[in-house]
């Protein structure tokens, strides 16, 4: 284990550098340079002012040279200064990531409470009612935006239901509070992967129950319940692990659109407002966390599953 | 083989014999309708690219024309989705919106087909330093997620519509490129490329008439999911305020609008959410349907 830990702490340092100089590069696609983004258009500057103050930005050096600094600069947890507000980037981030973080885990542990239940049923129940409108049902959820989802769920709950949305309470305060302000959000945000992992788990519940060892198992005369949680179910979930870490880009992504939609204080909203502020600093420094934390849930969801499945790690 | 065996002969062969285009129209046309989703998938995504086309000849009101009277009208009577806060009709700007939707998911999964598909066929044939680079280079995009790298670069490009077919465009690249080299792979080494090498094709002919046919059915069912996905992410970009501007109306940007009509108005959001999930699910009833023609090992 300990190797494959290192071998894959080892193959993230390439993905996290191009990350960087993605991030990094993104600022440079920008019409005009960082002085002049940093100034608006208002200011009046002397060439010589201009030139005082790229060389007092750095951005006078080589391109590479920049990127060296940016580097140095993330390294030492300096994201950078917002362009509007004048305060550090990271700390503002900081305060905004729990909620995004929290609505990504909700909405994938709603995800698995529909997807595993109805997955198996599905599987058991093979080409049944059941079955078909499960899968029918799973399309659906597949097909619908989420953020639309999620104002047709702000319209039921709150025209039709009465119920009111509260404000985001934060979990260090009230985790019930915390719930009930975001299960509509990671219901939004949930259905998809609900519908995505539901048919994964009833392919491979199917696909493992074809197999001998399920075959022998029922031949020696367990009982169908035992044969089913002992012997097909472990086997069948185990691939589905992995799944669940390609999921993990639409759930940290799609909390910017679910925030929008439901009001929510996270870095979505952050980001948003940043793009139309021209905020650069703050976009690059969103964009940069929510890819980090993409790459790390990606990594823990994949030591997981060599963790559960000795044949990944020594394979 | 392929060729010398007749069509009656290929309905017999087991599935593990794996994809083969170009056995016949009639073949494929018959398993086509006899696959229970497909048909339906091909059905709708016919009739919306046919809406689109003739949307502005068939939409009843004209989609800029603002009758302040009728304002936030509920559906039915002379205006089947209602209207919105100007008075404009939902159901004509639902069909002028499919014309955007549709347009950017084609021309953008056109734009990731073209270049995955470029990168990944010379990284599997080719293999060497390029394959590596290349593949690098797309495992980083893939690190972001796509919705977030998408909204990052119409940040900086700014909202047109080319960028918006850009944007999307690369995101969904490295699909194609993983797509188009794990199939180059995979026939590289098989004996009819040496064959042909032997009979003194060049590598442009040898991808061009053994390589490029052999990645066409994971590719069109990539191609199917992909554009449901194009779909969702310019309604997602264009709600967000960072696809279409008003006043051409998009799907996404009708959602924008009727988002803060819920309360008062819910159709203006209800209507053009509804179509973009039938035209998804049209997409992914197509995607799922040719996936299992074509590739049975997935199914």
């Amino acid at each position: 284990m300990q190797r494959y830990l290192a071998t894959r702490l080892l193959a993230l340092i390439p993905v996290l550098l191009g990350i960087l100089a993605v991030v990094f590069l993104l600022i440079r696609l920008i019409p005009g340079d960082a002085v002049q983004l940093f100034l608006g258009t208002q200011v009046e500057m002397t060439p010589e002012q201009m030139a005082e103050l790229r060389r007092f930005f750095g951005v006078d050096k080589p391109i590479w040279a920049q990127f060296v600094d940016y580097l140095g600069r993330i390294l030492r947890g300096d994201f950078g200064v917002s362009l509007r507000t004048s305060r550090p980037v990271l700390p503002d981030i900081m305060a905004r990531l729990p909620l995004s973080f929290q609505l990504a885990m909700f909405a994938l542990a709603i995800a698995l409470a529909i997807a595993v239940p109805l997955g198996i049923l599905s599987a058991v129940t093979r080409n049944s009612t059941f079955d078909v409108l499960t899968r029918i049902g799973g399309l659906l959820g597949l097909s619908m935006p989420n953020f639309w989802l999620g104002a047709m769920l702000i319209l039921v709950f709150s025209r039709y239901l009465h119920v009111s949305l509260g404000q985001y309470v934060p979990l260090s305060q009230n985790p019930l509070g915390t719930l009930e302000s975001l299960y509509l959000p990671a219901i939004s945000l949930g259905v998809a992967i609900a519908a995505i992992l539901m048919r994964y788990i009833r392919s491979s519940l199917l696909e493992v129950l074809g197999q001998d060892f399920v075959r022998t198992a029922r031949g020696k005369g367990l009982r169908a319940s035992v044969v089913m949680l002992r012997h097909a179910l472990p086997n069948a979930m185990i691939p589905v692990i992995t799944v669940v870490g390609f999921q993990m880009g639409y759930l940290l992504g799609g909390t910017v659109v679910i925030e929008e939609i439901f009001a929510l204080p996270g870095m979505g909203r952050l980001v948003l407002q940043a793009i139309f502020q021209r905020d650069y600093p703050v976009v690059q420094g969103v964009v940069l966390t929510i890819a980090l934390l993409f790459v790390v849930t990606n990594l823990v969801v994949d030591l997981l599953y060599a963790w559960i499945d000795p044949r990944i790690r020594y394979g | 083989m392929p060729g010398s065996i007749h069509a009656s002969d290929m309905d017999k062969a087991p599935a593990a014999a794996g994809p083969r285009l170009g056995t016949g129209w009639r073949w494929w046309t018959r398993r086509f309708l006899r696959n229970r989703v497909a048909p339906i998938g091909f059905v709708i995504i016919f009739a919306s690219v046919g809406i689109a086309a003739t949307a502005p000849a068939i939409v009843p009101h004209d989609v800029r024309v603002m009758t302040p009277a009728d304002a936030l009208s509920p559906p039915g009577g002379r205006y089947l989705f209602g209207t919105d806060e100007f008075g404009r009709d939902v159901f004509s700007r639902v069909l002028m919106g499919s014309r955007v939707s549709l347009v950017v998911a084609f021309l953008s999964v056109l734009t990731a087909v073209a270049m995955g598909t470029s990168v990944g066929l010379a990284a599997g044939y080719y293999g060497g330093w390029w394959d590596s680079v290349s593949m690098r280079v797309m495992d980083i995009v893939f690190a972001f997620p796509a919705i977030l790298l998408a909204i990052a670069i119409m940040a900086v490009l700014g909202t047109s519509l080319f960028n918006l077919v850009v944007a999307i465009g690369i995101v969904y690249t490295p699909q194609f490129a993983r797509v188009a080299r794990a199939a180059a792979l995979s026939v590289r080494s098989l004996e009819f490329i040496d064959a042909a090498r032997a009979l003194g094709m060049g590598n442009a002919r040898i991808v061009g008439r053994h390589v490029i046919p052999n990645v066409m059915a994971p590719m069109i069912v990539q191609i199917s999911l992909s554009l449901s996905l194009a779909i969702l992410s310019e309604s997602a970009l264009s709600f967000l305020g960072l696809g279409t501007r008003p006043p051409t109306p998009s799907w996404g940007n009708m959602l924008s609008d009727g988002r803060q009509l819920l309360e008062l108005a819910p159709w203006n959001a209800v209507f053009p959410g509804l179509a973009i999930m039938i035209v998804v699910l049209g997409f992914n009833l197509l995607g799922d349907g040719l996936r299992d023609l074509l590739d049975p090992r997935l199914r």
